[in-house]
């Protein structure tokens, strides 16, 4: 299967994307925002962390606007997956895809540190109740949802390494702890799964996620 | 122009009289403005090196791995097998922090990155060093809180994992803190390139941001304005752009990678002027530079500013008249403006026209081997002894100079790149070299325990190489810098002398080459000079990432035990004996953890050991737990019987277990009121 991994001037995990989705067995093709092609090639496009555009005016504002993004709804309204990683999740969220803001940290500084998110909702088949591992760094992980939209599937929270949801768990003071959330066949989330791909790196729990893909490609 | 100069426009160039005389006998009569300016950046202590030239020629350059030596290059390179070399250098931003924190901080950064992938390197790693007065003054707090802002938002940005660093406090940095930072880069050896501007005839592509204002005279130190000419006051202080950076990153590894360019160069300190005469100076060349092909970001600048303005996120480019157009379609591609400036000559010299008319000529050798080097004057004089640290543990696990520096770390991307093997856990971070088995190790220190700067020196090195060597890693290159005093005062250039000596005799008794380096003098204030501070950037090469160690204790029942002499002063032969003692322990699996003692002596040491493996520890023993004598490494071990093999003293402290630090005649301590202690040190000054 093919992935197909979105670099907006500025991101900064293409490469890292690129190796987790080669990880678990799938071969992985950079794409270029300013392409206009098609994307009838690809199972699963996703869109990986970093700055986009340097974060002007606010992360994601202006990749929203890159020519790669109406092929990218086009893809996700075709029912195949789209996983938005970090500045990628801010990215799905601006150009409407799934619904909500990402804020501030609460605490107005980046945070970059390793924590925990239980799973909360079967997202492309996983394991609800499951606890992973993922490191976060992001100055904008506070999701504030939006109360007109229907409602949200919360596919990830916060919690504490027993997996207990806890105030002290949430690290950028995200609404009901939110750490990832879907809607239909598009995932956006703060952690960086592909951080977390072996014991040396400290965890191997964001194979999960990228499994998790596989899975989701079957399902289309 | 001007017939003859004035000392006030001497000055203002940051030239002394003698070195205008100088200026006169090399050109054989009177430079205009332009070219006394030229002259002034290039023959300042940043460009030049004219106070300490001497001093480092002392220092051990040479060894088997080493692919670029120190000075050759805008970063050293040595080679850590598999075909792979890693380019790294560490720069000093006081300077620019101390007037804006947050932007000098962040193009301190920018400079340091631009210096190690301008080698052909991709950047992997930064670390940094901080230096404040105590933070319980207002101006300290704000002066750390932004200049770890700036850090952060500008390597994160960049996508570059900040992986170690460190930050200490004390008086003297109170009107001159201290920003060094530190990159590292990973390159295939035959993508090695070279600043040189080769082949008359070539062309220099200025690539990135528009040059303006921003940052003229950084380099001179400007003491004068140039209100004479009508020109608005400028602060020194650059204002930087990771955005950019990272377009200019990517799109010249890629021009790198596919050959397209003969030769890189970053503009950093003197801009335009030191890249071009450095790149002219290294091919034993000449340039032309036609300023009116400059982009620029403001009006009516002149050929001079145009010449020496810092602007940050600039390159300059070596490219075949043939290429360009391949070039530039690339730089398109990622957004980046790009101008022909100018050409290289054969004839040695840097030449700059306006629309044609020349503006300036003066002859490459004049400005960089004809500098004057200085031997200052120098006396001993005392260094005032460190402040004591508490002698109560909890408060000294509190103590600023002690506790934890996660407020400052978590704002770092330390995942980034996912090769970071080990962040908070191990004496030096882990960084996983392609291929995932094998590692470099690196880590920044400089200890600020003692009045004297040759042990300021010789620590520096001993310690940065004992933490390496704690991950079971071996030392095998360092830069360093020097930040110190005014070398125009004879005690200021005693403490340079005596650091340097200090910091040669550490890296050669250990085997460990100077690869690169800066030197960073006047750091003074109205308050007067700060401590002598040298600092050490270390590289280490693990062989097998799965042998790694890790300071935290790992098993109930394991015996303590330290390693090393139990007291006494620096030995450097005994030092390199117990270095190589941990490394062969943790190589052979005799270890479960290891921990140099540093501030705070054994009884931190301990601490940190019992808080990160979330286990306790009773140990007994007829030592002063608070004594910081170096060479002693904390070990826990299940068969403590083999370490005698290692053939270096060894005391037997106790046993790990339990969920108290238990030390006989000091302390009982449970390690929830240890964590609180430690973890709420610095956040709660801030």
């Amino acid at each position: 299967m093919k992935v197909g991994v979105v670099v907006f001037p500025g991101t900064n995990c293409d490469r890292d994307t690129v190796a987790a989705v080669e990880a678990v067995g799938h071969v992985a093709d950079l794409l270029w925002h300013a392409s206009t092609d098609p994307l009838p090639a690809y199972d699963a496009i996703v869109l990986p962390g970093g700055f986009a555009h340097g974060d002007a005016l606010r992360a994601g504002a202006i990749a929203r606007f890159s020519p790669i993004m109406p092929r990218v709804v086009e893809f996700a309204h075709s029912g195949r997956p789209v996983l938005g990683i970090c500045n990628g999740f801010q990215v799905l969220v601006e150009c409407g895809l799934l619904p909500g803001a990402l804020l501030r940290n609460d605490s107005l500084q980046f945070r970059s540190e390793w924590v925990h998110c239980r799973v909360e909702a079967p997202v492309w088949g996983l394991q609800p109740g499951a606890v992973l591992r993922m490191p976060i760094a992001h100055g904008m992980g506070n999701y504030f949802p939006d109360p007109e939209a229907p409602s949200v599937e919360v596919a990830l929270r916060y919690c504490d390494p027993s997996g207990r949801v806890t105030a002290a768990a949430n690290p950028n003071g995200s609404w009901d702890n939110v750490a990832g959330i879907a809607s239909g066949n598009v995932f956006g989330l703060m952690p960086h799964p592909e951080r977390a791909i072996s014991d040396v790196l400290g965890s191997r729990d964001g194979l999960y996620i990228f499994e998790a893909l596989t899975r989701a490609l079957v399902a289309v | 122009m001007i017939a003859t100069a004035p000392s006030a426009l001497i000055d203002r160039y940051g030239l002394k009289p003698n070195e205008y005389d100088r200026i006169l006998e090399l050109l054989g009569r009177e430079p205009n403005e332009l070219e006394l300016a030229l002259f002034g950046a290039m023959w300042s202590e940043h460009c030049c090196y004219k106070s300490s030239r001497k001093l480092l020629a002392q220092l051990p350059k040479d060894a088997p791995q080493v692919l670029v030596k120190a000075g050759e290059e805008n970063a050293g390179v040595v080679d850590v097998g598999g075909g792979w070399a890693v380019a790294m250098k560490i720069e000093s931003h006081n300077h620019p922090s101390a007037v804006e924190p947050y932007q000098g901080a962040a193009t301190g950064v920018g400079g340091i990155v631009r210096d190690v992938f301008t080698m052909g390197a991709r950047p992997i790693a930064l670390l940094n060093s901080l230096r404040f007065g105590f933070p319980d003054e207002p101006r300290s707090r704000y002066l750390l809180a932004r200049v770890v802002a700036g850090i952060g938002d500008y390597g994160n940005c960049l996508g570059i994992p900040t992986v170690g660093g460190e930050v200490f406090f004390d008086p003297s940095y109170r009107g001159n803190p201290l920003v060094n930072a530190m990159c590292v880069g990973l390159l295939r050896h035959d993508k090695l390139t070279r600043s040189a501007a080769s082949g008359a005839g070539n062309l220099l592509l200025l690539i990135g941001n528009r040059t303006g204002r921003d940052g003229l005279h950084g380099a001179t130190f400007a003491s004068a304005n140039l209100e004479g000419e009508g020109l608005e006051k400028r602060p020194s202080v650059q204002v930087g752009s990771p955005f950019l950076e990272k377009l200019l990153i990517e799109a010249c590894l890629e021009l790198l990678d596919r050959g397209l360019l003969l030769g890189l160069q970053d503009l950093g300190a003197a801009g335009l002027t030191s890249s071009s005469v450095e790149a002219a100076g290294r091919a034993g060349t000449g340039v032309e530079i036609e300023v009116t092909r400059v982009s620029r970001s403001e009006t009516g600048m002149s050929p001079l500013e145009v010449m020496l303005s810092e602007s940050q996120e600039r390159m300059l480019a070596v490219v075949a008249p043939g290429r360009v157009a391949e070039v530039r379609e690339v730089l398109d591609r990622w957004g980046l403006r790009s101008d022909v400036i100018g050409r290289v000559i054969e004839q040695p010299v840097v030449r700059v026209l306006q629309e044609g008319a020349l503006c300036a000529e003066v002859p490459i050798a004049a400005l960089t081997d004809c500098a004057p080097f200085y031997d200052w004057p120098y006396a001993p004089a005392p260094v005032p002894p460190p402040e004591p640290l508490p002698r109560d543990p909890l408060a000294l696990l509190a103590h600023p100079n002690v506790c934890s520096r996660r407020w400052v770390y978590r704002q770092y991307d330390q995942t980034v790149q996912a090769a970071t093997a080990a962040t908070d856990d191990a004496d030096a971070a882990l960084v996983l070299l392609p291929g995932g088995k094998r590692a470099i190790a690196l880590c920044t220190d400089g200890n600020f325990r003692h009045d004297d700067p040759y042990l300021a020196g010789a620590l520096a090195v001993a310690e940065a190489a004992r933490n390496v060597s704690c991950t079971g890693a071996a030392p095998i290159a360092l830069t360093n810098c020097l930040n110190f005093g005014s070398p125009e005062r004879p005690e200021g250039v005693w403490q340079l002398r005596e650091g340097i000596r200090g910091l040669a005799d550490a890296a050669r008794a250990l085997g460990v080459p100077v690869i690169s380096g800066n030197v960073s003098l006047y750091n003074e204030s109205d308050e007067g000079s700060v401590r002598p501070t040298p600092i050490v950037g270390m590289l280490g090469l693990l062989e097998d990432v799965a042998k790694r160690c890790t300071i935290a204790f790992k098993a109930d029942g394991d015996a303590i035990v330290l390693l090393g002499p139990p007291t006494g002063p620096l030995d450097l032969q005994m030092e390199a004996r117990v270095q190589r003692a941990v490394r062969q322990a943790i190589d052979r699996g005799l270890v479960r953890s290891a921990h140099d003692c540093a501030e705070g002596g054994l009884f931190v040491a301990l601490a940190e050991c019992c808080l990160k493996g979330g286990l306790g520890a009773g140990v007994e023993a007829d030592l002063d737990w608070f004594d910081e004598s170096p060479s002693r490494i904390v070990v826990s071990s299940s068969h403590p019987e083999d370490l005698a093999e290692l053939g270096v003293p060894m005391t037997h402290l106790g046993r790990v277990g339990g969920q108290r630090l238990m030390i006989r005649g000091l302390a009982d301590l449970a390690l929830d009121d240890m964590r609180a202690a430690y973890e709420r040190g610095l956040e709660a000054l801030l």
